[in-house]
């Protein structure tokens, strides 16, 4: 068995709260040992590596992302997908299931579950749909999709419009002890919109997406929660509004978990500027005043997990006019160095941006993973907080390239990532 | 100089009054009985109207041929866009064939940002887009009531303008409410709380120094111009308001409301209208109303436009570049 060793380093495990000098001992696909520098001979390891400078943290997960496998293939495939994911830092991804066919039955997920691991690049966890082809009329077979390997379920891209069937698909979620993921969008109220509703938009002549279709839909998955004590999970919170019902939801002992992306953390409206189609997504960036309250609730608590919604589309789909274009950006090779801006600008410690990427989303999904405790999964992110880099096309590992980040001087990169004591990237470059 | 016109918003006063003068002398063209002048002679005007459009589209092609341009007319039914060729491509295409304007019309806001964006070499004309401006109208309304007031010693300017009815869908109202905050005169916006969000007087819009009135004898009181905008029933309109009889109730301007207006109101329509609905045939053909002229005024309006971008003589566009 290949016993690595990784030294030097500085460990930032949330889960263990632990932020100091470590090295860590893999034994094959778990981890063996975390001690004191020093305290493990480099003759207990086959291998040494020498991560100073570095900061060593659990593999990333992410909760939200889009794989397009199957049915989009020319947008994304798992393997390009898990291969950008790899680079990002992340160990662990989970794909939404508004593929074609739609994972809404069991020969979808093991599909999915097998292209993950032929790719090989990271963990690839299936997100069931709530609903039979997302057309929000009967339950998929939550069970069955339950048994074959979904961690979660979603209708993300659409919400679940008829609450009679979200309440039934709580209550069967909550026997399995599954958590539903929730796009919280009231399309009567969003109707037609591509950004975000303001004076802004009615300026471009643009229809607006008003933040109250978010928030109404909000306020009722969290009174369904209260009324099934079951678990729900808000996707992509975007409007400050929203936050809020979350934070008190979460006071009133309501088990609701919530996501926010990088872009919604960053980047408000202006940056529609000129009609770019790479700002549109759904939900769509808001104001400053949200930036502020969705920066408060990563910090407080109210959010438990960054999440990419890594979104991505053929150029064609975006070189259109604006209100033709499609919906998302991509996310996974984006996500740290965006992340990180947030602790230079002093909104949050590293600590909790490693909680944001690790503990956080294991614990809303319930995932043992996340953690660098003794006998976990050897997933670990070897991060270089200062490496200096631009983002271009060449450096993308996705098969699209829409992102509003292009050309984004960024700080920080993954320079080693091990996906169950197989090391998929070395030196910031997939190692196979 | 700037290359395109696709909207009022970041005009300053003296660019619109360069439009509107040169457009003056353009005026005199149109009265003659050889309607023709030979400034734009061998250059190429593509008039790309992929929304329906009589007026303005017809508006254009006797503008481009009395500066002795020459001029192609493609609809939305005779482009490649019925076959699903993209605008990218449609404007390529184009563009391979050397046009030195391109007017467009299109149903979507930024079209014509788009088509700027991504041809180098052709200079664009916003004929109306989305839901966003009509630069050319708001400067032909102006012409109408500069003509109308020439004998006021402010001219047009120190005027309280009404705008009636559908504001939220209307590029109409925007490249007006653009062109009368650079005249700095006074605003009211009319119409159901529906149709005329509250952002218009957000900051980042066009700030308070608009007012917006929902009951229409208040909104008339003291106007000296009322615009009446189309209601919009192809952008289904109707869903805004309870029922068209309602709203007509309420915000038809007739000659009743009329009578809160001051003496010598004048009222534009930018056609075409819904008579009975927006606006009272009494009304729309009575002696106050400048519609007829408008569409006169709108060729020279439209000489003037296509005489700057086509020779980089005089004024300057908006503010996307």
């Amino acid at each position: 068995m290949s016993k690595l060793l990784i030294k030097n380093g500085l460990v930032i495990d949330p889960a263990a709260s632990l932020e100091e000098p470590r090295d860590v001992l893999l034994n094959g696909a778990l981890i063996e040992a975390v001690e004191r520098p020093g305290a493990i001979p480099e003759s207990a390891a086959t291998e040494v590596l020498n991560a100073s400078g570095m900061w060593i943290t659990p593999g990333f997960i992410d909760l939200h992302v889009h794989l397009r496998e199957p049915g989009f293939e020319w947008k994304e495939t798992i393997e390009s997908g898990s291969r950008a994911a790899a680079l990002g830092g992340f160990t662990t991804v989970c794909c939404m299931p508004n593929t074609k066919p739609v994972n809404h039955n069991a020969e979808i997920t093991r599909f999915i579950l097998e292209q993950g691991r032929r790719a090989g690049a990271c963990r690839v966890l299936p997100i069931g749909s709530v609903s039979v082809g997302l057309k929000g009329e009967e339950m998929s077979p939550l069970s069955e999709l339950w048994a074959a390997g979904c961690v979660a379920f979603s209708d993300d891209g659409e919400p679940v419009w008829d609450s009679g069937l979200m309440r039934r698909a709580l209550e069967w979620a909550k026997m399995l002890g599954a958590r539903i993921s929730c796009h919280e969008e009231d399309k009567k109220l969003s109707c037609g919109g591509c950004m975000n509703e303001s004076a802004l938009s009615y300026r471009m002549g643009l229809n607006g997406m008003p933040k109250v279709a978010e928030d109404v839909m909000v306020a009722r998955d969290i009174e369904l929660a209260r009324a099934t004590s079951s678990k729900v999970h808000i996707c992509h919170l975007s409007s400050a509004r929203s936050v809020e019902l979350v934070r008190r939801a979460k006071h009133d002992g309501i088990d609701v978990s919530a996501e926010v992306t990088p872009h919604h953390l960053l980047l408000t409206e202006e940056t529609v500027g000129d009609y770019d189609t790479n700002a549109k997504m759904s939900p769509p960036l808001r104001e400053q005043e949200d930036v502020e309250a969705l920066r408060a609730g990563i910090k407080d608590g109210t959010i438990d997990a960054i999440a990419s919604d890594h979104a991505p589309h053929e150029q064609d789909s975006k070189l259109v006019e604006f209100s033709k274009a499609s919906f998302g950006i991509l996310g996974l090779q984006t996500n740290l160095p965006l992340t990180l801006e947030l602790v230079r600008n002093g909104t949050i410690s590293r600590m909790r941006a490693i909680e944001l990427w690790t503990r956080g989303p294991a614990k809303a999904f319930g995932l043992e993973r996340g953690t660098l405790r003794c006998g976990a999964p050897a997933d670990l992110s070897i991060i270089n907080p200062d490496y200096h880099w631009t983002l271009s096309k060449e450096l993308i590992a996705s098969k699209s390239f829409n992102t509003p980040f292009m050309g984004r001087a960024l700080s920080g990169i993954a320079e080693t990532v091990i996906v169950e004591g197989q090391v998929v990237v070395k030196a910031h470059k997939l190692s196979r | 100089m700037r290359r395109h016109l696709i909207g009022i918003e970041g005009l300053t006063k003296e660019d619109i009054y360069s439009y509107l003068n040169n457009a003056a002398t353009f005026v005199e063209v149109s009265e003659r009985e050889l309607k023709k002048v030979p400034p734009l002679r061998g250059k190429t005007i593509v008039n790309l109207f992929l929304e329906p459009s009589t007026r303005t589209r017809v508006s254009f092609e006797i503008a481009g041929k009395r500066l002795s341009a020459d001029t192609i007319n493609v609809g939305a039914s005779d482009s490649s866009i019925t076959k699903g060729e993209t605008l990218l491509d449609t404007a390529r295409t184009l563009q391979a064939m050397a046009p030195d304007i391109i007017v467009m019309r299109h149903k979507e806001s930024g079209a014509p940002h788009f088509l700027a964006k991504h041809l180098e070499k052709t200079s664009i004309v916003n004929a109306g887009d989305g839901m966003h401006e009509h630069p050319t109208q708001a400067l032909l309304d102006l012409l109408t009531l500069k003509h109308h007031f020439k004998e006021r010693s402010a001219g047009i300017e120190d005027l309280t303008v009404a705008i009636v009815g559908d504001i939220r869908h209307s590029r109409v109202a925007r490249s007006n409410i653009w062109a009368h905050l650079a005249l700095n005169n006074r605003i009211n916006l009319v119409g159901p709380p529906t149709l005329i969000p509250e952002e218009f007087r957000h900051p980042r819009l066009f700030g308070e120094k608009i007012n917006i009135i929902h009951d229409l004898k208040t909104g008339l009181r003291g106007a000296d111009v009322v615009i009446c905008l189309r209601m919009q029933l192809e952008r289904q309109t109707d869903k805004f308001v309870p029922s068209l009889e309602e709203y007509s109730q309420e915000y038809c301007v007739n000659e009743r409301a009329l009578q809160a207006a001051n003496p010598g109101c004048v009222v534009l329509h930018p056609g075409p209208a819904n008579r009975g609905l927006e606006v009272s045939s009494a009304v729309l053909d009575g002696a106050q109303s400048l519609m007829q002229k408008q569409v006169n005024f709108g060729v020279a309006v439209r000489m003037a436009v296509l005489f700057a971008l086509a020779t980089g003589k005089t004024v300057s566009e908006g503010k996307s570049e």
